[in-house]
């Protein structure tokens, strides 16, 4: 295998990752959605912790590769069109991620400190929390945005 | 590179191709974290062994044809079927997936039927969705190797 068949596959494998850590939150935020007992909450977040190690690995894996890639492939550079795109929507990816995971992470602390507590009975905050919009919205957005990189890195516009 | 010797009317089939397979890991990984998630404790058995038989069946199966449909697309696109002897990565890839295939829905029915008696018996461990559990890894694994024989395209 040549240098650029192992770059290409570790960059790809890291999109794997990363589109691999939303399917695990959208299932998750799916399930949790109409939940109210603190345990059953907590104990749907558990499975999180698989996508938060695959979206850090394959956010950095894209985007090192991706560079690494644009660099060393001599139709390519990092300046065209659609790798500034793809650059860009990755920042966008970063802050949108980072506040989506504030938002889940509050929710999954809650319903833990609910259950260290002693307190199962059904929870109208914590539902609330479950269903907040805003977490939800940033998580499309989230989403949306890996589908534009997807695209973009497809049909490559301008290459 | 690639985008210089790829026609870009390939690339509806490939996007087809490549999301669908994405899709298709992430709901194994999801589903497979869920089942292992299920031995561990008792308690927590028939949640995770619900969830995982629902994300595959509603995300990996479907994801599983848009990536064989994705494929088929492709193949006819690049004329595979004119060449008398197919690269040694298209066969890894046709293998992988069928095979994959056939395993996916094997642990689809598995998981159904484990996490439905496990609901019966409040709790507990099933034999049929440690199974699933186990085959879900095996097809994640099978995907990776695709993965590979995909983008290094050996032989």
């Amino acid at each position: 295998m040549s240098r650029y068949d192992w770059l290409l596959f570790l960059h790809v494998l890291s999109g794997f990752a990363l589109v691999a850590a939303l399917v695990l939150y959208t299932v998750l935020i799916a399930a949790a959605w109409r939940k109210d007992v603190p345990a059953d909450v907590a104990r749907l977040f558990r499975i999180s912790r698989v996508g938060d190690v695959l979206i850090v690995a394959g956010s950095i894996g894209v985007l090192v590769f991706g560079i690494w890639l644009a660099i060393d492939v001599d139709g390519y550079e990092v300046w065209d069109g659609w790798v500034i795109a793809a650059l860009v929507l990755w920042f966008v990816l970063g802050a949108v991620g980072s506040r989506t995971g504030k938002v889940y992470d509050s929710v999954r602390d809650r319903a833990r400190t609910l259950v260290q507590e002693g307190s199962n009975a059904p929870s109208a905050e914590l539902r609330a929390m479950v269903q907040d919009r805003r977490g939800l919205w940033l998580h499309i957005g989230g989403v949306l945005t890996v589908l534009l990189l997807f695209i973009d890195m497809i049909f490559k516009p301008g290459a | 590179m690639l985008a210089a010797i790829r026609p870009d009317s390939w690339n509806y089939a490939l996007f087809l191709h490549v999301l669908g397979a994405m899709l298709l890991v992430g709901a194994l990984v999801a589903a497979g974290t869920a089942l292992i998630l299920s031995w561990k404790r008792r308690e927590d058995s028939p949640a995770f062994s619900r969830l995982a038989f629902k994300t595959l069946l509603f995300v990996g199966v479907p994801a599983w044809f848009a990536m064989r449909i994705g494929a088929e697309w492709i193949y006819s696109k690049e004329n595979w079927a004119d060449v008398p002897s197919e690269p040694d990565w298209l066969g890894v890839g046709y293998i992988t997936a069928d095979l994959g295939g056939l395993l996916l829905l094997i642990s689809v029915v598995l998981a159904g039927f484990g996490a439905r008696r496990l609901a019966r018996t409040d709790g507990g461990s099933s034999i049929l969705a440690r199974s699933a559990g186990v085959l879900a890894l095996v097809v994640l694994a099978l995907y990776l190797v695709a993965l590979w024989a995909m983008t290094a395209k050996p032989g």
